[in-house]
């Protein structure tokens, strides 16, 4: 019975949220605090700050994280495959027409259209990632502290980027062993 | 489509290792994703890419693993999606349930959240390395339009803080207007050059 609830409700997540990782948070939130009482608000919190602090969507860690305290490590792959059942279903579906129908001249131009948008949506999420980085805060605002290490390990990074051409996995375990360092030492 | 067991291992471990290094939620995996199967292994289109991402965007579900679907499906087939999928979400199945035992712990490690701060900072300069090669492809193309959304699409997320998707779907129907009002004019001219000549489809 856990684990269908488990799976019931992860799907639900999965299936309803659209756009990413923010847009999940209150879906998570209602399903797992408020109607199913798996986590209290505080361990809420603390699940979606280490959401942030370590790889992986939002959606797959909660899934993980509320499975485990459940019902252990089956309700952990219980609760994150049924966060992605909807994903492979649709996608699949999507990625079926988008290679059969992308020939025709209505899909080029709506692609066309979106490729673009796609490329200001990265840099967006990018510039977010920055002032986070720079500021410790997603937005800019008036007064915030300009951490110096962080802005020099982003510029030190960006330019080695642009002249090596590195394996980018490389760049940021570096920039995250040296951060450490530096921010230790200074 | 390529279904060599050693492509399907190279997949598997690629979006494995990608996965394990999405800090900082959705879009992260697309620079990433990019590196890997368009520039070093040749597997998708520059284009293609874009176009995967912007499904993956639009789909319910992670965008991570969405894209990873994507990706999956267009190298190997369904079984190639299923094997994306797995590598997807095995590293922070992993990593969650090690850390769920001590999490306290691991919230409050100073060490810690020191390596994070450092490699967000390193996150941060690979999406700008990637930002900075694709918008450099829009200009080049030297077309008004694109141009036009591009910088339209990032106002409207950035600065008046819309959703992805509604962007996402007026972008799109911009494209296809853009093609039905030249194929419309081209009728009309019979190809000649029209009012709006930076413009062309592709």
């Amino acid at each position: 019975m856990t684990y269908f609830q488990l799976i019931w409700s992860f799907f639900k997540i999965g299936l309803f949220s659209i756009g990413g990782g923010y847009a999940a948070m209150p879906l998570i939130e209602q399903e797992v605090v408020d109607l199913h009482g798996w986590l209290t608000m505080r361990e809420f919190a603390d699940i979606m700050t280490i959401a942030e602090m370590t790889p992986g969507p939002i959606a797959i860690n909660s899934a993980t994280f509320v499975g485990i305290r459940v019902a252990g490590v089956a309700g952990a792959v219980v609760a994150t495959v049924g966060c992605v059942l909807p994903s492979c279903a649709i996608v699949m579906a999507l990625a079926y027409v988008y290679y059969r129908y992308r020939g025709l001249g209505v899909v080029k131009g709506v692609l066309s259209g979106l490729r673009p948008a796609v490329i200001a949506m990265i840099a967006s999420a990018g510039l977010s990632l920055l002032t986070l980085s720079v500021f410790g805060e997603r937005e800019i605002t008036p007064g915030a502290h300009l951490d110096l290490i962080a802005a020099a390990l982003f510029l030190g990074a960006l330019i080695v980027l642009r002249w090596k051409k590195p394996n980018p996995i490389y760049v940021m375990a570096g920039a995250g062993i040296l951060g450490a360092a530096l921010y230790t030492i200074i | 489509m390529q279904k060599s067991k050693t492509t399907l291992i190279k997949l598997f471990t690629s979006t494995l290792k990608l996965s394990a290094c999405t800090f900082g939620g959705g879009f992260v995996i697309i620079p990433l994703m990019r590196r890997k199967f368009v520039e070093e292994l040749g597997w998708l289109e520059e284009q293609e890419m874009l176009d995967l991402a912007a499904i993956a965007q639009s789909a319910p579900g992670a965008i991570a693993v969405n894209a990873s679907i994507l990706v999956g499906y267009r190298v190997a087939g369904v079984l190639g999606a299923l094997l994306t999928v797995l590598g997807t979400i095995l590293p922070p199945l992993i990593i969650i349930s090690v850390i769920s035992v001590f999490y306290a712990a691991f919230r409050d490690s100073a060490i810690v959240s020191l390596v994070m701060r450092g490699m967000t900072a390193g996150v941060a300069a690979v999406i700008c390395d990637v930002v900075i090669n694709m918008a450099g492809g829009v200009l080049k193309s030297k077309r008004v339009l694109p141009v036009l959304v591009m910088l339209g699409a990032f106002a409207a997320v950035r600065f008046l803080n819309v959703n992805n998707v509604p962007v996402i779907l007026l972008c799109g129907a911009i494209g296809a207007a853009d093609v039905f009002w030249q194929s419309r004019s081209g009728e009309r001219h019979h190809g000649a050059h029209h009012g709006r000549g930076a413009v062309r489809p592709q």
